[in-house]
């Protein structure tokens, strides 16, 4: 099993104490944090894709190439990469090139993940969503897998003996998850191709992740790619740890309730029922977390969100320095029950 | 979503009665529980087991403005949205707050997701103070369920104050309450018990995905 962390890239002002980073220091943080987070341990780090302020993280690419050069070990992957606007061929060579740089320590994850003026921007129709994400995707596969390709969509203009390049590395395309937080269609896309399945969990209620991990193990069993408990399931979760649960909540609160998406909403302490969301200690971060697979199953990846809504760096690397300890005592446990 | 015709579920309908009366007591709740009692009169006339379930908004506000803001129900609220979306019939009833229904009202039908009323026998209705507002029915009410897609029966019903002080209840406003209430039923009563379909299991085979 793998764990990391996944971020959005975006820019909000600090609530105690007003301060918003600039993009540049943003951007530097991300860095920082990533190569933080293969310090301490963890597996994996993903990165969004936006094309709107507060969000900074236009060119993922771009910065898990920076971050790839600077570390030794840790995955680079996205949280999402936007398969509905980005041009599956743009897709195929970015990622493809990535996978050259970094030997391989990389995967994808798509995602819709838009906002509402982004597809006009791009030239799209928001209402043609799960068709983009369809259509992109079964072109992304071909450019990888076919040279000379002759191909004709509704979406792009047609390609006529187009090869990507470059090859993806030694023949084998990169690893592709599908991430949703509320399409079963996009489940039922990860289980036709096989491909990974990763639930956002964190903005929707454990019944409703449940339920599309559940139909995405089923569909993926009867596509053929093997039994339902074998396929490929990623959860996000979101934790803010301090060395007792009051101060965990006294230091997060502001945060939570000003933060974007659901701030100003439900108490932190309804949403922390709801959702997975854990402010506490190291040890209820590994409770709640050991938790998640009495709906989800035995699953692949877990990714936290630690690094939104204006949580200063220096806050978000000791976060990660607690991270730390609770992804060493869920190897415990997961080593335990592999045995 | 789609609705399909099933045979085999018990014959009891279940009216949903949406009541965003604020005060204590209100004339919005007085008028749903009219309306919810007719309807059960008049199923129960044309031969169908039915009951009715009364949900009051008042209570779900501060959760109902949540789930405007994270996207999903919970609690009593999850409760209430299942009860709508599985009815068999609602009955919508507004207070009139400045020309239209309250902000409560349309939010409550906002959270729902969007297929939620397709096809659903509604009866619309609003309390005011005064029988000025009457066309607010017309105006906002209708064509708030037509765009939902809903089946809205002719016949609206709306009380004004002096319709609670006329010497018998048994006067005007009775007769348009068991009117629209007959009109409720006789929907319900000519069509099949509909079930909605599980979004999971409606999801199409990828190949007609692709092919689309």
């Amino acid at each position: 099993m793998e764990f990391g962390i996944f971020t959005v890239g975006d820019i909000t002002t600090d609530p105690t104490t007003g301060r918003t980073v600039t993009e540049h220091e943003r951007i530097k943080n991300t860095v920082t944090i990533a190569k933080k987070a293969e310090e301490v341990g963890l597996d994996v780090v993903a990165l969004g894709q936006h094309h709107n302020p507060p969000f900074v993280a236009s060119a993922p690419t771009t910065t898990m190439a920076y971050i790839g050069a600077q570390t030794e070990r840790i995955k680079l992957s996205t949280s999402t990469t936007l398969i509905t606007t980005t041009d599956p061929v743009r897709i195929a060579e970015d990622y493809a090139t990535l996978q050259h740089l970094l030997e391989g320590r990389m995967d994808l994850m798509l995602g819709r993940g838009n906002t509402g003026p982004v597809y006009p921007w791009f030239g799209k129709d928001i209402r043609d969503g799960i068709a983009l994400a369809i259509e992109n995707y079964a072109l992304l596969r071909r450019l990888w897998r076919e040279e000379n390709l002759d191909w004709e969509g509704k979406y792009r203009t047609p390609l006529q003996g187009f090869t990507s390049t470059p090859r993806p590395l030694d023949g084998e395309p990169p690893f592709v998850w599908h991430g949703s937080i509320r399409s079963p269609e996009i489940a039922e896309q990860a289980a036709y191709y096989g491909d990974g399945f990763f639930s956002n969990h964190i903005f929707w209620p454990a019944s409703h992740t449940k339920r599309m991990v559940e139909f995405y193990r089923q569909r993926f069993e009867h596509y053929g790619h093997g039994k339902s408990e074998d396929a490929i399931v990623g959860l996000g979760g979101q934790v803010y740890m301090a060395r007792t649960s009051q101060d965990a909540i006294k230091e997060f609160r502001p945060y939570f309730d000003n933060a974007p998406v659901y701030g100003h909403g439900p108490s932190l302490e309804e949403f922390s029922k709801e959702t997975p969301l854990t402010v506490g200690t190291t040890e209820q971060v590994v409770e709640r977390t050991l938790s998640f697979k009495e709906y989800a199953g035995d699953y692949h990846r877990q990714l936290f969100l630690v690094d939104h809504a204006g949580l200063p760096l220096k806050t978000v690397l000791h976060q990660l320095d607690m991270l730390g300890e609770v992804v060493a005592e869920l190897r415990k446990h997961d080593a335990e029950a592999a045995a | 979503m789609k609705l399909v015709e099933v045979s085999h579920r018990s014959d009891v309908r279940r009216i949903a009665v949406v009541s965003a009366g604020l005060s204590e007591p209100s004339s919005t709740r007085l008028l749903a529980d009219l309306l919810g009692e007719a309807a059960l009169a008049a199923l129960e006339g044309s031969g169908r087991a039915a009951e009715v379930e009364i949900i009051e908004l008042r209570p779900l506000a501060h959760a109902i403005t949540d789930a405007l803001l994270t996207g999903f129900p919970t609690g009593d609220l999850a409760g209430a949205v299942e009860k709508v979306a599985s009815a068999d019939a609602v009955i919508a009833v507004s207070p009139v707050f400045s020309a239209s229904y309250s902000g409560l009202f349309k939010t409550f039908f906002d959270i729902l997701e969007p297929e939620t009323l397709d096809a659903m026998p509604v009866l619309i209705a609003a309390t005011a103070g005064s029988a000025r507002h009457s066309l607010v029915l017309d105006h906002a009410l209708r064509p708030l369920f037509g765009y939902l897609h809903a089946v809205v029966v002719p016949t609206g019903v709306f009380a004004a104050g002096e319709d609670w002080g006329t010497n018998d209840v048994a006067g005007d406003l009775r007769k348009r309450v068991d009117r629209a209430a007959g009109e409720l039923a006789d929907l319900v009563v000519a069509r099949p018990a509909l079930h909605r379909v599980d979004p999971f299991v409606d999801v199409p085979d990828f190949a007609s995905l692709l092919g689309s």
